[in-house]
C-alpha cells in the first residue's frame, strides 16, 4: 500500500520528519518497507524556453526549434502541434530515462540535429495528455528543475499491511493511526452533496436476492455529467500512488476508494436495462460467460455474486465491472455503487477467476459496512464539482443485514497480566479512544479507579472481537519497547528427551565422524519409481503427488533418498569432484490416497564413489568397494549396539537400484532394515554417472526400535585366550558367513570370537571352490584353558563343518 | 697463478666451516679438490713454474689438499651427527589422512538453536511434514478462505492435505497430547510454493512454545532476548515490532541489530540497521480453545524462526540455494 505524505496531510497535520514518522508507523505495526519520492524520474527534466520554431525542411509534421535550457541553447526536432515560439516547456536532456523506460538520446531526425526532447505530461508520467507537449507558466525561469516548477515534491511510504488491518487500506485509515501516534486530530473530508435533481427513488431501484453475500448496497444517481480528463491535481494524486488515470468519473471512484477504503463502482446508468439493479447469482445458461471491463471473457459459476440490471449481469460483484456498462465518453448519467459484500464470497470468486483487483483485495479482507454512504456521498460531491453532474436527491440504501457490534469487556488487571505491563485503566482507555474505540467504565475498584471497562470497537475494526484483540491494540499503541523485559520462571524438566531425535543426531555425528558429508535435498522429486527400477509391488511405487508443483522435477514426494543423492553425485562429478561420500537423513512419504495423510518413514541413505581414502603419499589410490560401504553400516550398528545383523544377498528380482551380486539386504531381529550395494549400471546411466557408486539406504524408524535402552558391562577376562585356525575348501557360492553362523549355533561357551581372516579362490584350488580360513579364539572365564582339550574341541568343530558343508581340507 | 695456494686453502676452510649441510660441503669439496677444482688446477700448473719454485709449491699444494680433505671429512661427520638417527621421519610430510566428514550448516544451526532452548528447559518435539488442513491452518485460527492464507503459498496434496507451511502444527499436536506446562522447540522442514533468489520451496524452521499459568508478553521478550544473545553476540540489541499472525495475539516480529554493519545500515539489512529473524506472540485464545486448554487458566507464547536465514547471517552465505545443491566444495566447509 502506497501512502503519499502530501496527500495524507489532507486528513491530518504532519509536523514529524518523514524518517521519524516511518519509524513510528513501523513500530506500531505498519511496517514501512520503503520510502521514496514518486517524482525522482523527473530528475533530468528542466524548464526550457522555446526561442524559435521553424518548419522542418523534409517533414511536414515536424518542426525545428531552438530552445534555451538555462545553460545552453540547443536544437530540437519536435512533432507536437502546440510548440510555439516563446512558450515554456519541459525539456529532457540526452541521458534522461522517462517512466516508460525510454532513454533520451541526441541524434539526427531526417537530417536535422536534435539534442533532447520536449515532453508531454504522459511521457513525463505526471498526466494522461500525450497529444501535446506540456506548457509551463510563462514566468518559469529556464533551467529550473521541472519538479520544482510544478511543486511536485512528495514522499511516498510503501507500507506492508498485515491482512488483519483492511481499514488501513486507505488514507483516512492511516491518517487515523498517524493522528493517534502524533497526538493530532483526524480531519476526514466533509461530504455535503448538493442535491439538485429529482429523487433517486423515482428513477431506479436496488433489489438484493442474496443478502448473505451482499448485506448492504447503497447507490446514488447523477445526471448530466461530462466525462473527460480529470484535473491535474487528481491525476497526480493517483499517479503518486501508482494508479493510472482513466477519466474523471472512474478516477473519482478510485480516488475515494484510496481515501476511504470503500471500493466504488460507477455504472453508465443509460446502459442499465429497466433502470435498475438486481444483486443475484447466475440465472441462466447465457450468463455462464461475462466480459469484464478489461475485455476478457470470464467463466461465471453458480455461486458467484453478480450485479445485474433488469435483464443481464453488469458486474462481477466486488471484483470488476462489465464492459457492457462501463463509463465512456458519451456517458451522461452515472449510478454510483457503494456496497458491502461477504469477504469469503468475494475471495472465492476472485480466486476462481484468477482476478485480484483493488476492490476484491479490500472486500475479501473486510470493508467497513457502515462506510458505504459516506464514501458514496464523497464521490457524488466530487463528480458534481469536477464532471458537472447534477445529484439526484435521496439515496438508495438497501441494508438487509445490519451487523450489530457487541461491546467487549476488558479487565485492566488481565491486560497487564497478559502483557506484563502496569498500565492504569485511564491510560488503556485513552489509547483505545485515540483510534476510534468507545470506552465506558463498568466496575470501579475500592480506590475509585475502574478496572473493568466495556469497549465498543468502531465498525471498521472487524478484526477486534475478543479482549486479547484489545490487549494487542493497547500493547501496540503504548509501544512494545515500553513493555518490560522479564524472564519466565521455568521449573525443572519433567519429560524424557525425544529418543528418535537424539538417535538421529547420533547417526549424523557417526556418519560425519567416518568421513561422510551431510547433504539435504528437497523432499519432492520427479517421478523416480521407474528410473530407480523398483520391483513390482514395491511400496516405493506409492509416490504422493503434489497438486501444484513448481516444476515436473518437484512433482511427487520422495519414497527414497537415493535418487537425490545420485543427482548430487552427478553434479559434483561434472565439476571434477570424483571422490564423494555423502549422506542424508530424511523422510520417505508413501501415499495412502489423497484423502489420508501419507505414511512418513525416516530414512538414512549414503553414497560412496571414487577413492577409498583421500589421496596421499602414503598409498596408491584405490577405489572403494562393497566392503567399504558395508563397513560403514557395521560401524553404525555397533555404535547403536544393534547385534545379530544378517546380510543376505538380495535376490536378483528384488534388486531395485542395487546390482545383483553386489547387493545385500540387511536384517536384524527379523526386521528388514534396508539394502546396501553397488548402484546398477543402467541406473548410473540414467543419472549420467560414469564411475561405480556404492550406496545404502536404511529405515531409521525400524533401526531405532532395535536400539537397546541401556546395556550391561561385561567383566574383563582374567584368564588368557588361545586361538586355533582352520582352512576349509568349500563351494565358491557358499557364503562364508554361513560357516561363522554355524559355529555360533554350536553354542560352545568358550568360543570368544570367530574371525574370517582369508578367503581365496584360484590355483591351486579347484575351479568352483574357494578356501576360507577361520580363526577361533577360545577363552574360559574361570580357568586357563589347556592345550589338549581345546585342540580336540577345535578338531570336532572342524569335522562338523566338513560334514555340514561338504568341505574339504587343503591338501 | 693469481691466488696464492695459502689463500685458496684459507678460503676453502672458511667456506667448509660455514656450510649448513652435507650437500654444501660436497659442493665446496668439488670446487677445490675435485677433478677441475682450484687446488687440483694449481697442482697441474706447477710444471709451468720455474724449476726452483716447483718443490716448494708442490709441497704447499699437497698440504693444502690434505688439509681441505680432512676438513671436508670432519664437516660431513659433524653434520651427519647433527642429522639424527637413520630412521628419522620427514616431519614435513602430511600424516596418513583420517576421513573427515561434515554436518550440514542447516543441521548445525538447528542444533545450536535447539541447544539454547534445551539449556533453558525446553524439550524437542517433532511432527509430520505432510499435514491436514486442520492442523496446518484451521486449528491455528486460519479458516478456509481467510486472506491470512495468502501469507503462505501452500503446496496442496488435496483440498484437505497440504505440505506443512510452517512448524506450527507441531504446537497443536503437542498440546492435544500433553497438558500444561508445555515447553517445546520443534525443528523441521517446511514447504512453500515459492522459488526465487530469496525463497526455496523447502526450508527449515524451529518453532517454540511455552504454556503455563503466568507467562506474559514481557516474559516472551525476555526469553527471546536471552536466546538472541546466546545465538549471536552477548550484546545483541533486539527490536520487537507489532505484526500479525492469526495464531498469536499480540504478535511481534523480532529484529536484531544488523550483525554485519552493527546498525549503520548496509546491503544485508537493506540500510535499516535491523535484521528480521523471528516471529512470535502470545498464543491466541482460539488456538487454546481448539486444543481444549482453559483460556482463563493458561497463558502461553510461541515463536518461530527460519534456520537458513540464521545460517546465512552466521556464516555469511549470500545465496540461499547453496544449501540444497550439495556442492561438495560448499558442504566440506562446515
Amino acid at each position: 500500500m502506497k501512502i503519499s505524505l502530501d496527500w495524507l496531510t489532507q486528513y491530518v497535520d504532519i509536523d514529524t520528519e518523514p524518517a521519524r514518522l516511518a519509524d513510528m508507523l513501523t513500530m506500531s505495526g505498519f511496517e514501512v518497507e520503503a520510502v521514496s519520492d514518486p517524482w525522482t524520474h523527473l530528475a533530468g527534466v528542466v524548464c526550457a524556453k522555446v526561442l524559435e520554431v521553424r518548419a522542418h525542411p523534409d517533414a511536414d509534421r515536424l518542426k525545428c526549434c531552438k530552445v534555451d535550457t538555462g545553460n545552453a541553447v540547443v536544437s530540437i526536432v519536435c512533432g507536437a502541434p502546440n510548440v510555439t515560439s516563446g512558450m515554456n516547456a519541459a525539456y529532457a536532456a540526452p541521458g534522461t530515462v522517462l517512466p516508460a523506460g525510454e532513454i533520451i538520446t541526441a541524434g539526427t531526425i531526417r537530417g536535422q540535429r536534435s539534442e533532447g526532447m520536449l515532453c508531454s505530461a504522459s511521457e513525463l508520467g505526471i498526466g494522461t495528455d500525450a497529444s501535446i507537449i506540456l506548457a509551463l507558466e510563462d514566468t518559469t525561469r529556464p533551467g529550473t528543475p521541472l519538479a520544482e516548477a510544478l511543486g511536485l515534491s512528495d514522499t511516498v511510504f510503501e507500507i506492508g499491511l498485515t491482512p488483519n488491518r483492511p481499514d488501513c487500506l486507505s488514507f483516512i485509515g492511516i491518517a487515523r493511526e498517524v493522528a493517534a501516534l502524533t497526538e493530532r486530530t483526524l480531519r476526514p473530508p466533509d461530504t455535503e452533496p448538493v442535491q439538485n435533481a429529482p429523487d433517486v427513488r423515482e428513477r431506479t431501484s436496488v433489489e438484493i436476492r442474496n443478502p448473505e453475500m451482499c448485506p448492504r448496497y447503497s447507490a446514488r444517481l447523477l445526471s448530466g455529467v461530462t466525462v473527460g480528463r480529470s484535473p491535474k491535481w487528481l491525476e497526480r494524486r493517483l499517479l503518486s500512488v501508482g494508479l493510472k488515470p482513466i477519466n474523471n468519473i472512474v478516477d473519482i471512484t478510485n480516488y475515494v476508494m484510496m481515501e476511504t477504503g470503500q471500493p466504488l463502482h460507477a455504472f453508465d446508468f443509460g446502459r442499465l436495462a429497466d433502470n435498475r439493479i438486481v444483486v443475484r447469482t447466475r440465472a441462466s445458461e447465457a450468463e455462464k460467460t461475462f466480459v469484464t471491463l478489461d475485455g476478457k471473457e470470464r467463466a461465471i459459476e453458480d455461486d458467484m455474486l453478480l450485479i445485474c440490471d433488469g435483464k443481464a449481469p453488469v458486474a462481477v460483484a466486488g471484483v470488476m465491472g462489465g464492459e457492457n456498462s462501463e463509463i465512456t465518453q458519451s456517458t451522461t448519467n452515472v449510478l454510483i455503487e457503494s456496497a458491502h459484500f461477504d469477504p469469503v464470497s468475494i475471495r472465492k470468486t476472485a480466486k476462481r477467476l484468477g482476478l485480484s483487483t483493488d476492490a476484491s483485495h479490500r472486500f475479501e479482507r473486510g470493508v467497513d459496512p457502515a462506510g458505504t454512504v459516506y464514501a458514496m456521498d464523497r464521490a457524488a460531491a466530487l463528480m458534481a464539482e469536477i464532471a458537472m453532474g447534477a445529484i439526484h436527491s435521496g439515496i438508495i440504501d438497501e441494508y438487509p443485514r445490519p451487523k450489530a457490534i457487541e461491546p467487549i469487556r476488558l479487565s485492566t488487571e488481565k491486560t497487564n497480566r497478559h502483557l506484563g505491563t502496569s498500565l492504569d485503566s485511564s491510560e488503556i482507555g485513552r489509547l483505545l479512544q485515540a483510534i476510534g474505540f468507545k470506552v465506558s467504565a463498568v466496575i470501579s475498584d475500592t480506590h475509585g479507579e475502574f478496572d473493568i471497562m466495556d469497549v465498543l470497537a468502531p465498525s471498521f475494526r472487524m478484526d477486534v472481537i475478543r479482549p486479547e484483540d484489545l490487549m494487542e491494540e493497547v500493547a501496540r499503541l503504548s509501544g512494545y519497547d515500553n513493555i518490560a523485559t522479564t524472564y519466565p520462571a521455568i521449573p525443572a524438566r519433567t519429560r524424557p528427551p525425544l529418543r528418535s531425535h537424539t538417535l538421529k543426531e547420533q547417526l549424523r555425528d557417526r556418519m560425519a565422524g567416518i568421513g561422510f558429508n551431510e547433504a539435504i535435498h528437497y523432499s519432492f522429486t520427479g517421478k523416480n519409481a521407474g528410473i530407480l527400477e523398483f520391483p513390482e509391488g514395491d511400496p516405493r511405487h506409492a509416490e504422493l503427488p503434489v497438486l501444484n508443483p513448481l516444476s515436473e522435477t518437484q512433482s511427487v514426494m520422495r519414497t527414497t533418498l537415493i535418487g537425490s543423492l545420485l543427482d548430487a553425485c552427478q553434479k559434483n562429478l561434472s565439476r571434477q569432484e570424483k571422490d564423494l561420500k555423502l549422506f542424508e537423513l530424511g523422510k520417505a512419504f508413501y501415499s495412502r490416497g489423497t484423502e489420508a495423510l501419507p505414511e512418513e518413514q525416516g530414512l538414512l541413505a549414503a553414497v560412496w564413489t571414487g577413492a577409498r581414502r583421500p589421496a596421499s603419499w602414503h598409498e596408491k589410490r584405490s577405489p572403494c568397494d562393497f566392503y567399504d560401504i558395508k563397513g560403514v553400516l557395521e560401524s553404525l550398528f555397533s555404535d547403536l549396539r544393534i547385534g545379530d545383523v544378517t546380510w543376505r544377498a538380495t535376490p536378483v528380482d528384488r534388486c531395485a537400484f542395487t546390482r545383483p551380486g553386489q547387493s545385500a539386504t540387511i536384517h536384524a531381529a527379523d526386521v528388514e532394515l534396508g539394502v546396501v550395494g553397488e548402484i546398477k549400471e543402467s541406473i548410473r546411466k540414467q543419472y549420467d554417472i560414469g564411475q561405480n557408486v556404492f550406496a545404502f539406504e536404511i529405515v531409521t524408524d525400524r533401526l531405532f526400535g532395535l536400539v537397546p535402552e541401556d546395556f550391561n558391562f561385561s567383566p574383563v577376562p582374567r584368564f588368557p585366550a588361545t586361538s586355533r585356525d582352520m582352512t576349509l575348501i568349500i563351494d565358491e557360492t557358499l557364503p562364508a558367513g554361513d560357516i561363522v553362523q554355524k559355529i555360533g549355533e554350536m553354542n560352545v561357551d568358550i568360543i570368544e570370537n570367530i574371525l574370517v581372516f582369508d578367503v581365496y579362490s584360484g590355483k591351486p584350488i579347484k575351479a568352483g571352490k574357494k578356501s576360507v580360513s577361520i580363526r577361533i579364539t577360545y577363552r574360559s572365564h574361570d580357568k586357563t584353558l589347556e592345550e589338549e582339550p581345546v585342540s580336540a574341541l577345535h578338531q570336532e568343530i572342524t569335522e562338523k563343518l566338513i560334514t555340514e558343508f561338504g568341505a574339504d581340507l587343503p591338501v | 697463478m693469481e691466488k696464492s695456494i695459502e689463500q685458496i686453502k684459507t678460503d676453502a676452510l672458511s667456506e667448509i666451516e660455514k656450510a649448513a649441510d652435507i650437500e654444501q660441503v660436497r659442493t665446496i669439496s668439488v670446487r677445490y679438490i675435485g677433478r677441475k677444482g682450484l687446488v687440483t688446477q694449481y697442482l697441474r700448473d706447477i710444471p709451468k713454474l720455474p724449476a726452483d719454485q716447483r718443490p716448494e709449491a708442490g709441497k704447499k699444494a699437497n698440504q693444502a689438499k690434505k688439509a681441505i680433505e680432512a676438513a671436508v671429512e670432519d664437516a660431513i661427520g659433524q653434520l651427519s651427527r647433527r642429522k639424527g638417527p637413520a630412521d628419522a621421519v620427514d616431519v614435513s610430510l602430511p600424516g596418513r589422512p583420517v576421513p573427515d566428514g561434515t554436518i550440514h550448516p542447516v543441521t548445525r544451526i538447528t542444533r545450536e538453536i535447539c541447544a539454547v532452548f534445551e539449556r533453558m528447559g525446553f524439550d524437542i518435539a517433532e511432527g509430520p511434514e505432510v499435514e491436514t488442513d486442520y492442523y496446518n491452518f484451521e486449528a491455528l485460527n486460519i479458516p478456509k478462505n481467510h486472506p491470512a492464507r495468502d501469507m503462505q503459498d501452500t503446496f496442496y496434496v488435496s483440498d484437505n492435505i497440504v505440505l506443512r507451511t510452517h512448524t506450527s502444527p507441531i504446537q497443536v499436536r503437542y498440546m492435544e497430547a500433553c497438558r500444561p506446562p508445555v515447553r517445546i522447540v520443534a525443528p523441521g522442514k517446511v514447504y512453500r510454493c515459492d522459488s526465487d533468489l530469496t525463497h526455496t520451496p523447502m526450508f527449515h524452521q524451529v518453532e517454540g512454545l511455552l504454556v503455563d499459568e503466568q507467562s506474559s508478553f514481557a516474559d516472551l521478550k525476555g526469553l527471546l532476548t536471552l536466546f538472541a544473545r546466546q545465538m549471536f553476540d552477548t550484546d545483541t540489541a533486539l527490536r520487537f515490532r507489532p505484526s500479525f499472525f492469526p495464531f498469536t495475539e499480540p504478535s511481534a516480529e523480532v529484529d536484531i541489530r544488523c550483525v554485519i554493519c552493527k546498525g549503520d545500515g548496509c546491503k544485508v539489512c537493506s540500510r535499516t540497521g535491523w535484521l528480521e529473524v523471528l516471529g512470535c506472540g502470545m498464543v491466541h485464545p482460539a488456538v487454546f480453545e481448539n486444543v481444549g486448554y482453559d483460556t482463563e487458566q493458561y497463558k502461553g507464547f510461541a515463536f518461530g524462526m527460519g534456520v537458513e536465514r540464521i545460517a546465512m547471517l552466521k556464516y555469511g552465505i549470500s545465496d540461499l540455494r547453496m544449501f540444497f545443491e550439495s556442492d561438495i566444495r560448499f558442504l566440506r566447509q562446515f
